[in-house]
C-alpha cells in the first residue's frame, strides 16, 4: 500500500463514511460495462442495412466498418456487437485476432489513414525489406504507417510493400513515396480469361454436361483418381478420393475452396486466379457437384485484393448468365491471418470466429463448415479438373521425371534469374528447375540451400540439390514439398538467419492456443538468437512441437530449426 | 456388422490397451477419464470435469499406435484394439516439455495454494526451466471480488469455458492471437470496468491462481469445509464455506442438483455480513417513552437512544408477558409474520405457535408479497402451489417461455440453465416491459406495455384456437372448462390486442404457435406476473395456455413460478400462511381442522386468518395489538411504507426476532437476537421442490440464539410445553403430518443434501415432473379460468405521468439487511439508483448519475439516476433495497382480490432532476473494500 492510499484509508477508518461528493461518484449511472452510443448504433445500422445479422458474418460486417472508418471504434464494436445479438468481447476476439483490423479504443489514437505493409517474409527480407522498413517511416511521415507485414504472396516480384491495398512490387522507397503521393492505394487489375471469353473456348461445357446427366459423378471422379491429382494446399490428399469420402456422408454437404494462400514463398493460386479465373469455378462446381454438395463458400485472403475484385465481377457475371444451376456461391473475405490457411482454421474463419484449428477427429469431410460435412479443396486443386476431365487422367499423370507423376506449380523466388510461377513436372530436382525454368542463379549468387516447401517444408543444402521434388520424396531427409514453394538461397544467404525469418513469422502467425506452438515458437525464437545455439534443448522443444502441437503450423515449425541443425550445423556452433 | 443403434454403440465396452494392459472404456468416454478410472493419472491442465474438454494445453497427450502425431487424452474416446501409451518416452517427452514451457513463465509470486501446473511438475520430477519467461502482464485488481493476476495465466481457457459456456455471461474473451493471446474480460477491459456479473465461475475453475478471490481470501489455511445450501434465493444452490477461525474465508460452488456447482455473486461473496458489526448479539427492550417513528433514520449506534440491553430470561419474559396480556383480552388481535429466509423447522414451529398458543391463523410471511397470486390461480386451476417441473429441465425443453422474470438478476444460476438451453438450440422466448440481459439470447424477446399481460397472453390462447393448435385430447381427457374460456378468448384476438400490449399481431401469433406446437414448451414466471392487482388473472391465464396445448406431465415441460426467497416453497409448505395448515390443508375445512387438532393436541381457530397487508391494515385501525416477527422486514417490504410504519408504530407489543436491528426492530417493544444461516443446521425448499439441509459453520456471535430455541422458549412462556431437541425432532414431527415429505429421513437429508418431493415412502426417488397422469384436484382434471382485462389500479395521469416498476437487482437481496452488510456487493452497488429510458432522462435534463427525485402520492424519494435503455419510455425501475431511498414509501397498497398480492410492478409516479442527495446508510464495509481494492 502507497504512504497515500495508506492514509486515505486510514483516514476512512476515521472518519467513517466518504462524504457526498466521493459516493457520488460510485454511483454507477449505467449498467454495467460498455453501453451503446446511439451515434455508433446509427452508423453501424446503416452500414448492414437489411443485411443478416448472422454470426458468421461478423468478420464481413468487421471489414465494412474498417473499410469505412479507417478502423474499429470501441464504440462502433459495441454497437456491432449489440446489432448482432454478440456479447462485447466475441466481437472483441475475433477483431484482435485479425492482423487487418485495427481495434481502438476510448481515448486510443487511430491509425493514420494509410498503412504500408512491407512484407518481412523470406524472399522479401532477402530482398531488402528490412531496408525498406527502415528507411520509410520518416521519408513517408506521420500520416502514413508503415509495418511489417507476412508474406504478401508476391515474392517473384521481392521485397513487395503494399500501400494500403497496392503492391509495389520490387519496391524501392522511392516507388513506394510515389504511389503514396500519388494516392494509388488501390491494386491494378490484371488481364484475364473473362467469362465471355472462356465460354467461348468450350468453357463450364463440361458442369453443364454434368447437370444435363451426360456424364455420371462415378465417370468424373474415377478420372480423377486415375490422374492422381492431389490435393495442392500442402497436404496432398488425393483429390478423387477426398470426393467420395465427402459423398459418402450424409447431405447437406458443404464445399470450402481455400484461398488463403499464406505459406511463405507461395503465389500460384494467385498466378492462376490472375490469369483464368472460370478455370478454377468451373472446376469447384464439378467437385461440389461430384460429392453433392448443395453450397460453397470462397475463402479469399484480404491480401489479394486484385483477386478479389475479379472474382467479385465474375462471381456475378457467372450467376446472372449462369451455364446451368448453380449452388449459392458465397465469397469469403479472410482478415490476414496464416493460419486460415489451415483446413479447421479456415472453417472457423468462415463461420465468424478467431481462426483456431480444430482438433482432429472428427475430420472436416465428416463435420466441417456449420458442423455438417465439408469438402475443402485448395483453389489449385479444382483448377485442374476441367483439363484433366477434357484431356484425360493418363495426360496428367503422363508428366513427371525420376518415375513421379504429374505436373507442379513451382512458386519459385530468391536468388535466380527469372523467379515466378513455373509449372513443371513432379520429380524434376531443384537443379534442373533453377536451370531449365529460372534461368539459372543471379549473378554473382551461388547456389547454397532452399526452402522446398515454403517456410514450414524445411532447409536443404546445395549438396541436397539432385532429390526429386514431390509429395513424399523429400520426407527421409526431414523436409517436405507443401505447396510447392521453392527459395532459393546462395552463397550472400544464410540458412539458420533464413530459419530464424521462419520462426519468427510462426510465431507471429500461432493462433496461440495449444502451449507447444503458443510458447514453444516464443521461446525457440529467443534460443535461436542465441549465437550458438542449445542444440540438445531445441532438439526436445522441436520433439514436442512436432509431436504434440495442434496442427501443422506448430508440428511443422520446427522443420526449419532441425535442417540448419542437420545441414548447417556449422552456422551455429 | 449387424446394425446396431447409435444409443447401443455409445453404450457398448470398448476394450483397448494403456500402457499395455487391457482396459475397457466406452465410446463415450474419453481417454483420461478411462485411464483415470484405472489407476492411470495422467498430466492435464486445460481439462476440467464438468467443462468441454478443449484439449489446449496439450499436458495430457498420449501415444497411439499407428498415429503420426500423439493425441489429447482429454478429448479422445477409444476405438477397439487401440494401443495407448502415456508412460513412454515420447509422451513424457511432450508432457514435461508443455509444463516446462509454462512454469516458465509463472512469477515467483502464489495466487494460490499448490497450483495444478506445480502439483503436475512436482509429480512428473520436474526441475527448474530452462527458458526465459516472457514479459509478464500487470496485475487488475479492479475489481472488487476478484483478482486478476494474468502473470500466472497460462492460457488454458478453462475460465473462459466456465464463464461463456457454463454460465454464459460471455464476458471472457480470449484475444488478440500467439504469444500475446490473452484472456480479456469485454474489450480487454478492467474487471472492474467490465460487465462482469463476478459470478466466481471463471475463479473456481481457474487452475493456477490467476483468477484468485481478492485480498488473497484463497491463501488462507483453512480449518474445515462445511456443506451447505445459499442463504438467498430460491434456485436453492449448494456450496461449501471455507471457514477459519470462526471466519468464512471463501465459498465454492458445490455439485447440488440445482446447481451442479455453480453460484452467483451473492452466493460466492455474500457471506460476510455475518460478521458485520452491526450484528445483534445482545436482546433488546425498547426504553420507556422511547418514541415509534414512522421517519426511520437509522444510525450505526444510535440505537443506545432507543434501547438498552438486557438478559436473555428479562426480554423473553417481557416479550411473553405482552403476548400474553392481549392474548386473554383478545387472542384475533395477535398476529405473527414469519420468514421465507427461515428454515423449514422455523416456519413449522412458529405457525404451530400462532396457531396453538396465540389461538389465531394470522400468520403469514412474504410470499403473500411475492407468488400469492400465482399460488391462488395455480391451486384453483391444478391444485397445487409448487412447480410442475424443475428450472433445469428445460434442457428437455423446444420452447421456454419466460414471462414477468429476471432471472439474471433474481435467480442467476438458473438463468444459466436457460442460457445452455438456447445455446443448445432450444428457442428462448423472453416477455417482459423491461428489456434485461437474458433478451439477447432470446429468439423472440417481447417488450409489452406494462399491466397488458392479460391482454398478450389472451391473445396468444385467441391464436392457438383460431388456428386449431388445441391439443383435444389433452383437453378433453384432463380439463374442464375449456368451453368458457373458448368463448371469452373470442374477444382477443392477436389484431385487436396489438395496440393495447405493443406487440406486433404477427409475432404474439408466431411466439402462439411455436408454444403450442413444439414437442415440449415449459413456462417460467416471476413477480412481473404476480405482482399486480390482476396477478391472479396473468397466472390464470398462463396456467390455460398449459392446459389447452398439453404441455405439462413430461420432460420439459409445464409451469415454473421462479420462487424467491431461499425458503419461500418451504415456509409455505410448512403451513406458514393464513388459510392453510401445513401441506396446504385448508383451515376453513373441517376435517382437516380435525386432523391437526388431534396432531397438535390443540384447539384449533376454525376461521382463516389475516394476510400480510390486511395484518397491516387491521394493526393501522387496532384491531391487531400485538405481533411477533421472526426475520422479515415489514418496515421495508410491504407496499405504502408510510402507512404500514405507522401500523407498525401503533402496535401495543411488537417483538421482532432477527440478526440484524432492521427498519422493522427499530419500531420493537422486544428484539430477540438470532442466529444467520450458517450459524444453524435446518432444511430449506427451493423452487425445483427439493428439501435441501443447510449445516452450521459457525457459532453465533456474543449471545445471539438459534431460533428454534427462541420460538420455543416463548412458546413455553405461553404454557405451550415443547421439548424439541433440535431441528431433527421438529422435522420428525412434519413428516407425520405433511404426506408429501413423509418419505424424506433426516438421516438422508444428511446423506444426500438435497431430496425432492413428492417424496411419501422412505426410499422414493422423488418426482421432478409431477402431473403426468393427473392433477391433484378433486376430479383430476385441471381447470380453465378465463380472465378478462383488468388494469392497474393506479394509471399515470397528467399529476403523475410515468410508472414505476419495482423490484430487485442482482447483488442485493430483498431489503438489503444481507447482501448491504456484505464488503463485495456493497463495494459493487453502494447507492440506490432509478433506471429510466436515456431518452426520459434526456427530458429531464438530467445526466447519468445525477440525483433524481421520484414521487407518487404516497411519499417521495431521492436517488441516483441510472440511464438504461432497457427501461421502456415512461417507466421507471427501482430496487427496493435501499432504505436511504426505499422504493416502497411510493408504491400503492392495491390488493389482487384472490392473492391478495400489492400491485408492486405499477403505480404513477413523478419524476423531477434534482433533491437531497440519498443519506448514508453507514453499512460502510464496501467503501472500505473500494478503497483497499486498488492498493
Amino acid at each position: 500500500m502507497t504512504p497515500v492510499k495508506a492514509l486515505d484509508a486510514a483516514a476512512h477508518r476515521r472518519m467513517g463514511p466518504m462524504d457526498d461528493r466521493a459516493s457520488a461518484r460510485r454511483a454507477r449511472g449505467k449498467p454495467k460495462g460498455r453501453g451503446v452510443d446511439p451515434a455508433a448504433r446509427a452508423e453501424v445500422r446503416a452500414l448492414l442495412g437489411a443485411d443478416a445479422r448472422r454470426r458468421d458474418l461478423l468478420i464481413e460486417y468487421l471489414h465494412r466498418i474498417q473499410d469505412r472508418y479507417g478502423s474499429l471504434s470501441a464504440a462502433r464494436l459495441a454497437a456491432l456487437a449489440e446489432e448482432m445479438k454478440l456479447s462485447l468481447t466475441e466481437v472483441f476476439e475475433v477483431a484482435t485476432f485479425y492482423h487487418h483490423f485495427d481495434v481502438v479504443k476510448e481515448g486510443e489514437q487511430a491509425p493514420p489513414a494509410v498503412t504500408v505493409r512491407v512484407c518481412d517474409s523470406i524472399a522479401c527480407e532477402m530482398a531488402g525489406a528490412a531496408d525498406l522498413l527502415n528507411k520509410l517511416p520518416s521519408i513517408l511521415g506521420k500520416d502514413v504507417r508503415v509495418i511489417p507485414a507476412p508474406c504478401v504472396g508476391r515474392c517473384e516480384v521481392a521485397p513487395c510493400a503494399v500501400v494500403h491495398r497496392n503492391p509495389i512490387g520490387n519496391a524501392t522507397v522511392e516507388k513506394v513515396k510515389a504511389a503514396v503521393q500519388a494516392k494509388a492505394f488501390q491494386c491494378g487489375e490484371p488481364s484475364y480469361v473473362d467469362y465471355a471469353r472462356y465460354r467461348k473456348f468450350g468453357g463450364y461445357r463440361l458442369i453443364a454436361d454434368c447437370l444435363a446427366g451426360k456424364r455420371t459423378r462415378d465417370e468424373i471422379t474415377k478420372i480423377m483418381e486415375d490422374s492422381g491429382l492431389r490435393g495442392l494446399g500442402g497436404a496432398g490428399f488425393p483429390a478423387g478420393r477426398k470426393w467420395r469420402l465427402v459423398a459418402a456422408e450424409p447431405a447437406p454437404r458443404l464445399m470450402a475452396v481455400n484461398i488463403d494462400e499464406g505459406e511463405p514463398g507461395t503465389f500460384k493460386d494467385r498466378w492462376y486466379l490472375e490469369r483464368d479465373p472460370h478455370r478454377f469455378l468451373e472446376g469447384m462446381l464439378v467437385a461440389a457437384w461430384c460429392a453433392g454438395v448443395g453450397e460453397i463458400y470462397v475463402y479469399l485472403r484480404d491480401e489479394y485484393a486484385g483477386c478479389r475484385a475479379v472474382l467479385e465481377r465474375e462471381l456475378a457475371t457467372l450467376k446472372k448468365n449462369a451455364p446451368c444451376a448453380l449452388p449459392p456461391i458465397h465469397l469469403r473475405r479472410g482478415a490476414g491471418a496464416y493460419i486460415c490457411g489451415e483446413e479447421s482454421a479456415m472453417i472457423e474463419s468462415i463461420e465468424g470466429k478467431r481462426g483456431m484449428p480444430r482438433l482432429r477427429p472428427p475430420y472436416v469431410a465428416q463435420v466441417g463448415l456449420f458442423g455438417l460435412p465439408t469438402l475443402e479443396h485448395n483453389m489449385e486443386t479444382v483448377h485442374w479438373v476441367r483439363q484433366i476431365v477434357e484431356q484425360g487422367a493418363g495426360w496428367f499423370a503422363s508428366h513427371g521425371r525420376r518415375g513421379r507423376k504429374g505436373l507442379r506449380s513451382f512458386s519459385v523466388s530468391g536468388r535466380v534469374r527469372k523467379p515466378g510461377m513455373h509449372l513443371a513436372p513432379a520429380g524434376i530436382s531443384v537443379r534442373e528447375l533453377i536451370e531449365e525454368y529460372c534461368g539459372g542463379m543471379l549473378e554473382g549468387h551461388e547456389f547454397y540451400a532452399y526452402l522446398p516447401g515454403g517456410a514450414s517444408g524445411g532447409i536443404l543444402p546445395a549438396s541436397q540439390g539432385d532429390v526429386p521434388l514431390d509429395f513424399d520424396t523429400l520426407q527421409p531427409l526431414g523436409c517436405f514439398i507443401g505447396s510447392a514453394a521453392i527459395v532459393i538461397l546462395s552463397q550472400h544467404d544464410r540458412a539458420a538467419a533464413a530459419a530464424k525469418n521462419l520462426m519468427k513469422f510462426f510465431k507471429d502467425e500461432s493462433c496461440g492456443q495449444c502451449t507447444p506452438c503458443r510458447v514453444g515458437t516464443a521461446k525457440a525464437l529467443a534460443l535461436m538468437d542465441e549465437k550458438s545455439w542449445n542444440q540438445p534443448l531445441l532438439g526436445e522443444l522441436s520433439q514436442a512441437m512436432m509431436d504434440a502441437s495442434i496442427c501443422g503450423l506448430g508440428q511443422a515449425a520446427p522443420n526449419p530449426v532441425q535442417s540448419v541443425i542437420k545441414y548447417f550445423p556449422h552456422e551455429v556452433q | 456388422m449387424d446394425r446396431v443403434s447409435t444409443q447401443q454403440l455409445a453404450t457398448l465396452p470398448i476394450e483397448f490397451k494403456l500402457n499395455g494392459r487391457t482396459v475397457v472404456g466406452r465410446p463415450d468416454e474419453t481417454i483420461i477419464e478411462t485411464a483415470k478410472r484405472h489407476g492411470v493419472e495422467i498430466p492435464h491442465l486445460c481439462y476440467m470435469p464438468g467443462l468441454r474438454p478443449d484439449g489446449n494445453c496439450r499436458a495430457c497427450v498420449v501415444e497411439i499406435k499407428g498415429e503420426r502425431t500423439l493425441a489429447p487424452s482429454c478429448c479422445r474416446t477409444p476405438k477397439e484394439g487401440m494401443e495407448v501409451t502415456s508412460d513412454s518416452a515420447r509422451a513424457l517427452l511432450s508432457q514435461k516439455m508443455v509444463l516446462e514451457l509454462l512454469l516458465a513463465d509463472m512469477p515467483e509470486k502464489q495466487y494460490r495454494k499448490d497450483s495444478e501446473l506445480d502439483q503436475w511438475a512436482r509429480r512428473l520430477n520436474m526441475g527448474l526451466p530452462r527458458f526465459k519467461a516472457r514479459r509478464q502482464p500487470r496485475a487488475d485488481v479492479s475489481h472488487p471480488a476478484i483478482a486478476v493476476n494474468l502473470d500466472a495465466c497460462i492460457q488454458c481457457t478453462r475460465c473462459l469455458r466456465a464463464c461463456r459456456e457454463e454460465q454464459v455471461n460471455d464476458v471472457i474473451g480470449y484475444a488478440w492471437r500467439g504469444e500475446h493471446s490473452k484472456i480479456v474480460f469485454d474489450f480487454d477491459d478492467p474487471m472492474g470496468a467490465s460487465t462482469c456479473v463476478a459470478c466466481g465461475e471463471c475463479v473456481q475453475a481457474c487452475p493456477t491462481g490467476a483468477l484468485m478471490p481478492a485480498r488473497e481470501a484463497g491463501l488462507q489455511l483453512i480449518d474445515k469445509t462445511v456443506d451447505s445450501v445459499c442463504p438467498f434465493c430460491g434456485v436453492g444452490c449448494l456450496l461449501t464455506y471455507h471457514v477459519k477461525e470462526n471466519v468464512i474465508q471463501f465459498v465454492s460452488g458445490k455439485d447440488g442438483p440445482s446447481n451442479h456447482g455453480r453460484l452467483c455473486v451473492k452466493g460466492r461473496y455474500g457471506f460476510d455480513y455475518v460478521q458485520h458489526p452491526h450484528r445483534l448479539t445482545q436482546p433488546l427492550i425498547r426504553k420507556p417513552g422511547a418514541k415509534k417513528s414512522v421517519d426511520i433514520r437509522m444510525t450505526p449506534g444510535g440505537w443506545r437512544e432507543v434501547f438498552r440491553e438486557a438478559s436473555w430470561d428479562e426480554a423473553l419474559d417481557l416479550a411473553a408477558a405482552g403476548l400474553q396480556r392481549i392474548r386473554d383480552a383478545d387472542r384475533a388481535a395477535l398476529a405473527g409474520f414469519g420468514s421465507a429466509k427461515g428454515s423449514n423447522e422455523e416456519a413449522y414451529l412458529f405457525q404451530k405457535l400462532v396457531r396453538t398458543g396465540f389461538g389465531t391463523n394470522n400468520v403469514d410471511h412474504c410470499t403473500r408479497l411475492c407468488h400469492a397470486s400465482s399460488v391462488a390461480a395455480l391451486l384453483e386451476g391444478i391444485g397445487s402451489g409448487a412447480v410442475s417441473n424443475q428450472v433445469n429441465d428445460v434442457a428437455n425443453s423446444e420452447v421456454i417461455f419466460l414471462i414477468g422474470a429476471n432471472p439474471t438478476s433474481n435467480h442467476p444460476v438458473a438463468a444459466t440453465w436457460l442460457k445452455n438451453a438456447a445455446q443448445r438450440g432450444a428457442k428462448l422466448i423472453v416477455a417482459d416491459p423491461r428489456r434485461t440481459d437474458l433478451s439477447r439470447h432470446a429468439a423472440h424477446f417481447l417488450q409489452f406495455n406494462p399491466d397488458t399481460d392479460v391482454a398478450l397472453l389472451n391473445a396468444m390462447i385467441h391464436t392457438i384456437i383460431d388456428e386449431g393448435l388445441a391439443n383435444e385430447a389433452f383437453i378433453r381427457d384432463r380439463t374442464s372448462g375449456y368451453e368458457a374460456l373458448k368463448e371469452n378468448a373470442k374477444d382477443f384476438s392477436p389484431e385487436k390486442m396489438a395496440p393495447i400490449c405493443g406487440i406486433p399481431a404477427a409475432t404474439i401469433r408466431e411466439v402462439a404457435r411455436l408454444y403450442a406446437t413444439s414437442k415440449a414448451s415449459i413456462i417460467l414466471w416471476g413477480m412481473g406476473i404476480s405482482q399486480h392487482v390482476h396477478g391472479t388473472d396473468n397466472a390464470r391465464c398462463l396456467i390455460a395456455l398449459t392446459l389447452m396445448t398439453g404441455q405439462v406431465g413430461r420432460p420439459g415441460t409445464g409451469l415454473h413460478p421462479l420462487r424467491g426467497q431461499n425458503n419461500v416453497q418451504g415456509a409455505s409448505d410448512s403451513g406458514l400462511i393464513p388459510m392453510m395448515y401445513p401441506d396446504y390443508q385448508r383451515v376453513a375445512a373441517p376435517e382437516a381442522r380435525s386432523r391437526f387438532e388431534k396432531f397438535w393436541g390443540a384447539e384449533l381457530d376454525p376461521k382463516p386468518g389475516l394476510t400480510v397487508v390486511e395484518i397491516m391494515n387491521a394493526a393501522y385501525d387496532g384491531k391487531i395489538r400485538g405481533m411477533v416477527v421472526m426475520g422479515e422486514n415489514p418496515a421495508m417490504s410491504d407496499p405504502d411504507l408510510e402507512h404500514a410504519r405507522a401500523a407498525m408504530a401503533k402496535l401495543e407489543h411488537l417483538v421482532v426476532q432477527d440478526i440484524f436491528l432492521t427498519e422493522t426492530a427499530y419500531l420493537a417493544d422486544v428484539v430477540l437476537p438470532a442466529t444467520a444461516w450458517p450459524e444453524k443446521d435446518g432444511t430449506v425448499t427451493n423452487t425445483d421442490r427439493m428439501v435441501q439441509l443447510g449445516r452450521k459453520a459457525l457459532d453465533a456471535p456474543g449471545d445471539a440464539r438459534a431460533d428454534l430455541w427462541i420460538i420455543q422458549e416463548l412458546a413455553r412462556r405461553l404454557g405451550l410445553a415443547w421439548d424439541y431437541a433440535g431441528p431433527k425432532d421438529v422435522w420428525n414431527e412434519m413428516r407425520g403430518c405433511m404426506d408429501s415429505i413423509r418419505g424424506i429421513t433426516w438421516e438422508r437429508l444428511e446423506r444426500d443434501s438435497s431430496v425432492t418431493y413428492p417424496c411419501e415412502n422412505e426410499g422414493d426417488p422423488g418426482q421432478p415432473v409431477v402431473f403426468q397422469t393427473h392433477f391433484p384436484t378433486a376430479t383430476g382434471r385441471g381447470r380453465f379460468v378465463p380472465a378478462d382485462l383488468i388494469r392497474a389500479d393506479e394509471r399515470p395521469d397528467k399529476d403523475y405521468p410515468m410508472v414505476l416498476i419495482t423490484g430487485r437487482q442482482l447483488e442485493h437481496w430483498h431489503t438489503g439487511a444481507m447482501t448491504r452488510r456484505s464488503g463485495v456487493l456493497d463495494a459493487i452497488e453502494p447507492e440506490p439508483v432509478a433506471s429510466l429510458h436515456p431518452l426520459d432522462l434526456a427530458q429531464l435534463k438530467a445526466q447519468p448519475g445525477d440525483v433524481i427525485t421520484v414521487a407518487s402520492r404516497r411519499g417521495s424519494i431521492a436517488l441516483y439516476a441510472r440511464a438504461d435503455e432497457g427501461t421502456p419510455r415512461g417507466a421507471v425501475f427501482i430496487p427496493f433495497a435501499f432504505q436511504e431511498a426505499a422504493a416502497n414509501l411510493l408504491t400503492n397498497p392495491a390488493l389482487d382480490p384472490f392473492g391478495k398480492i400489492p400491485e408492486f410492478k405499477y403505480c404513477a409516479v413523478k419524476v423531477a432532476k434534482g433533491g437531497a442527495r440519498p443519506a448514508d446508510p453507514g453499512y460502510g464495509k464496501g467503501r472500505s473494500l473500494a478503497l483497499t481494492a486498488g492498493a
